[in-house]
């Protein structure tokens, strides 16, 4: 019997067709950014196979469970697998956070001489250190500085907080949903994602608003570190709410063609955890980003 | 339940595929690894070309044979290519071989997510080595590609090379989650983790070391690439920024990942030495202990390589001190293998004469690497040979070394065969020797001035560097002794036991020599797991 308690699937074509697919779309966004005519295409090509590759690696998983063969065994290395994923993606954004920090704390205070860089104001005549940076120490006396300089800053009481409130409503809902799934009840099960997703949907709507309304105030990416740091965050945190939300619409699509029951839905507690891990990062953005 | 019967049976009954598209499809964790392995061959071959085109411009101060760009070119593609494509895929490929084999499993976790991260490896390759043939040539920065060199000062292929590094990243996160939830999850339900064997344990370690690093460096590279093309301030100050951020964000990457190339390999010494010392390993549970401390410590003593970049006098104290602390539990593994061959009756087979060198010039350059973490004596010493010959025997001796060991050790598992021991005993002499004459010397090299990355040198380092170079030509035509000893035990070698060393100990010793297609398909019993437990 012990023989058959491992799960091992057969040989697949699709990792081959994600590397192609990859690939193609680095080479092509590589192109395109060197106004090459074909990188445009090429990226656009290579994504597509990207997405393909997905649908059909992920559904062949998805057959596979709804057909009953996967076992505790592999639930369980789906559930390490995901949350090794998350943490990872955790590492990334601190990436992030860390060069914030690095520019709040250090080095921005640094080109106004703090510490031991009694010399630098001499670099940066005129150069007065402050948080966010209106002011980018090349803009000050100098000429023909690549960094824009002098923009509004984005008030936190108001589009921010409202994103706030939006996010961590939907980390409740999900949470309402995930209760009415273990109960069996589909109907609510189905309202909770529904509200989900549209909460999910809204935050990106706003944050697009807000985005414009923070462009046309002066502050682009190129307004020296406060833009780097605002947009990369952000802009890196919207992806992954943009993902978050495809993966709740696959799920919700999912449980309306009853793929789940209580006992068997790793998909989307995975998914759920994404969500969450998502929320927390707008958290920590709200905080160090819009607010302090 | 009768699909799963029904292809364990399918498997077991047929083996491989036919055909090279098998190696394309295949979601066998001994295929895989295979993969892993030969690529990581061809990728040591390529980079220790680079290698040898380097030590041939410094055979002779002066210019010799290639413009100054073209060699910041080749000595950035070596470091490149020999992190990224030689010692990090060796590695993964020795996992795939052995921890199914050594936890009593059937296979990896999630052996189609296997597949991909090797198979991202070879295009990231291509776009990596595509940026020589690129306008403005390869990457010229060093493979610590630190900004403004990398940033203002690059040419466009750095873009390639920057996707490149986010491929290799990528491949990197997926195998290190593959390997925990194997671990963690594929193990014999009857081994407990401290019955686990060493190289088992220092994987597991690396692997979070991994999802802890890789991600940042994508991060880096992330940030390069938008103030490269974006407008994005972060490593330059007239934004705000500054480069010396870079520096932090790399060696918060860079630091741990040294350990990733040196753990395994640790790994692998644990289980040589005892074989042929015929003496359990001394201290198996402090061994466990000291890996999972210099995991940690890896973390918080990267600023050592920035001591000259300026920073304040209690972060210089601070990372000394915290850098001299790795130096307790490395000590500790060393003590244990000492004492492990301690009054054992040793034999010496080739991978025995391969971890006891491991074992003398790792030391060397871990004692090297204590001494450039003190700051007073690193500004002395800082870009310069000194750091190279450093790094040189902790990586080539250490790392490199316990991959060769750990071929010469399981080569007659993965094949069946055994490999020429003349040959081989040859083949160890011979690199052990060179690979001396080509780094031995340059720590007088750097304690006398000579900088790193520079083409040419002044008069009074001729003769080290001429011994220097010659003995590069030495050690890289080892490599081809080494191919042929390797295809001939495959092609010709005699057919070797499952158990081809006396003492051996191990649940891959249980199995046949070749190791069937799919490892384990029952788990071995509490008593199995015990009786080849590397307890004492
Ligand atoms: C006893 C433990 C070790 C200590 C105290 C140590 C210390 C150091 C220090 C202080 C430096 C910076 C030198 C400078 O640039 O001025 C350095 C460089 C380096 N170390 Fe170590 N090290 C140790 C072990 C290792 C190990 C085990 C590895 C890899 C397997 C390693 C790989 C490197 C590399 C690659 C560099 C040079 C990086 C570069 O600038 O290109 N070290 N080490
Ligand atoms: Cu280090």
């Amino acid at each position: 019997m012990s023989n058959q308690n491992y799960y091992i699937p057969h040989g697949t074509y699709w990792p081959i067709i994600g590397s192609i697919g990859i690939s193609t779309m680095f080479v092509g966004f590589a192109n395109l950014i060197h106004d090459v005519s074909w990188g445009a295409p090429v990226m656009g090509l290579g994504l597509t196979i990207l997405v393909f590759m997905l649908f059909g690696w992920l559904g062949t998983v998805v057959n596979e469970s709804i057909s009953g063969i996967y076992n505790k065994q592999v639930d369980r290395t789906f559930r390490w697998g995901m949350s090794w994923f998350i943490f990872s993606e955790v590492m990334f954004f601190a990436a992030f956070f860390g060069a914030l920090f690095y520019a709040r704390i250090l080095s921005v205070p640094w080109l106004d001489g703090a510490g031991n860089n009694m010399f630098t104001p001499e670099l940066w005549e005129g150069f007065k250190a402050t948080w966010p940076l209106v002011n980018t120490p090349g803009a000050i006396g100098q000429s023909g500085t690549a960094f824009s300089t002098g923009f509004e800053l984005v008030n936190p009481w108001g589009l921010p907080a409202i994103n706030t409130a939006l996010l961590l409503s939907s980390g409740v809902t999900i949470t309402y949903a995930h209760h009415a799934l273990r109960k069996d009840h589909r109907n609510a099960l189905i309202a909770w994602m529904i509200a989900t997703i549209v909460l999910g949907v809204l935050f990106l709507g706003f944050q697009i608003t807000e985005y414009g309304h923070a462009y046309h105030e002066g502050l682009k990416l190129t307004s020296g570190i406060y833009g780097s740091t605002f947009y990369l965050l952000t802009g890196f945190h919207g992806f992954h709410v943009t993902v978050g939300a495809i993966m709740l619409t696959v799920i919700l699509y999912r449980i309306q063609k009853g793929h789940f029951n209580s006992e068997n839905h790793f998909a989307f507690e995975g998914v759920a955890w994404y969500w969450h891990f998502v929320d927390v990062v707008w958290l920590g953005l709200f905080v160090f980003v819009y607010w302090l | 339940m009768s699909t799963i019967s029904a292809v364990a049976a399918h498997d077991d009954h047929h083996g491989p595929e036919k055909g090279l598209l098998r190696w394309v499809k295949t979601t066998n964790h001994k295929d895989i690894g295979t993969l892993y392995l030969w690529f990581a061959f061809s990728m040591l071959l390529l980079g220790g070309a680079f290698a040898m085109g380097i030590r041939a411009e410094l055979l002779h101060p002066g210019l010799q044979l290639m413009e100054p760009q073209f060699f910041n070119q080749l000595t950035t593609m070596h470091g490149l290519i020999m992190v990224f494509g030689a010692i990090m895929p060796a590695f993964v490929g020795l996992a795939n071989w052995l921890i199914p084999m050594m936890i009593g499993a059937p296979d990896m976790a999630l052996p189609r997510l296997n597949n991909w991260s090797f198979w991202i490896l070879p295009f990231a390759g291509a776009i990596l080595l595509s940026t020589f043939f690129m306008e403005g040539g390869a990457p010229a920065f060093g493979w610590t590609f630190y900004a403004p060199l990398s940033t203002s000062f690059a040419p466009d292929s750095t873009d390639f090379f920057i996707f490149a590094i986010h491929l290799l990243g990528f491949s990197s996160i997926m195998g290190a989650i593959n390997i925990i939830a194997t671990v963690l999850n594929m193990r014999a339900p009857e081994m407990r983790l401290m019955d686990m064997p060493l190289f088992v344990w220092t994987w597991l370690v690396t692997a979070f070391l991994l999802i802890g690093a890789m991600p940042v460096l994508a991060g880096a590279v992330t940030m390069m690439l938008t103030d490269r093309n974006f407008g994005t301030a972060f490593f330059d100050a007239t934004g705000g920024g500054d480069p010396v951020l870079f520096q932090h964000i790399f060696w918060f990457f860079g630091h741990p990942e040294v350990y990733i190339m040196i753990l395994p390999a640790f790994g692998v010494i644990s289980h040589i030495l005892p074989t042929f010392a015929r003496k359990p390993l001394f201290g198996y549970s402090s061994m466990v202990y000291a890996t999972a401390s210099i995991a940690f410590l890896s973390y918080i003593v990267w600023a050592h390589h920035m001591f000259l970049t300026g920073m304040p006098v209690a972060a210089e104290l601070y990372f000394m001190y915290a850098t001299m602390l790795i130096a307790v539990p490395t000590g500790v593994k060393v003590f244990n293998w000492v004492a492990t061959i301690w009054k054992g009756s040793m034999t010496f087979e080739t991978p025995m004469l391969w971890a006891l060198s491991f074992v003398m010039l790792f030391t060397i350059g871990g004692f090297s690497g204590l001494m450039l973490g003190i700051v007073p004596a690193d500004i002395q010493y800082h870009d310069t040979y000194f750091v190279v010959a450093h790094f040189h025997y902790v990586l080539v001796t250490g790392a490199l070394w316990g991959i060769i060991a750990a071929v010469f050790y399981w080569l007659p598992k993965w094949t069946g065969r055994m490999y020429n021991e003349t040959l081989g005993k040859v083949h160890f002499w011979w690199a052990v020797i060179s690979v001396n004459v080509v780094f031995f010397p340059q720590h007088f090299l750097g304690l006398a001035g000579m900088p790193r990355r520079i083409p040419d040198y002044s008069l009074q380092f001729a003769d080290f560097n001429y011994i220097s170079s010659i003995g590069a030509f030495a050690f890289g035509l080892s490599f081809v002794l080494f191919t042929y000893i390797v295809v001939d035990c495959i092609r010709n070698g005699k057919p070797a036991d499952s158990r081809p060393w006396y003492s051996a100990k191990g649940l891959e010793w249980t199995l046949s020599s070749p190791a069937p297609y799919h490892s384990f398909n029952t788990p071995p019993s509490r008593a199995d797991i015990l009786a080849e437990s590397q307890h004492s």
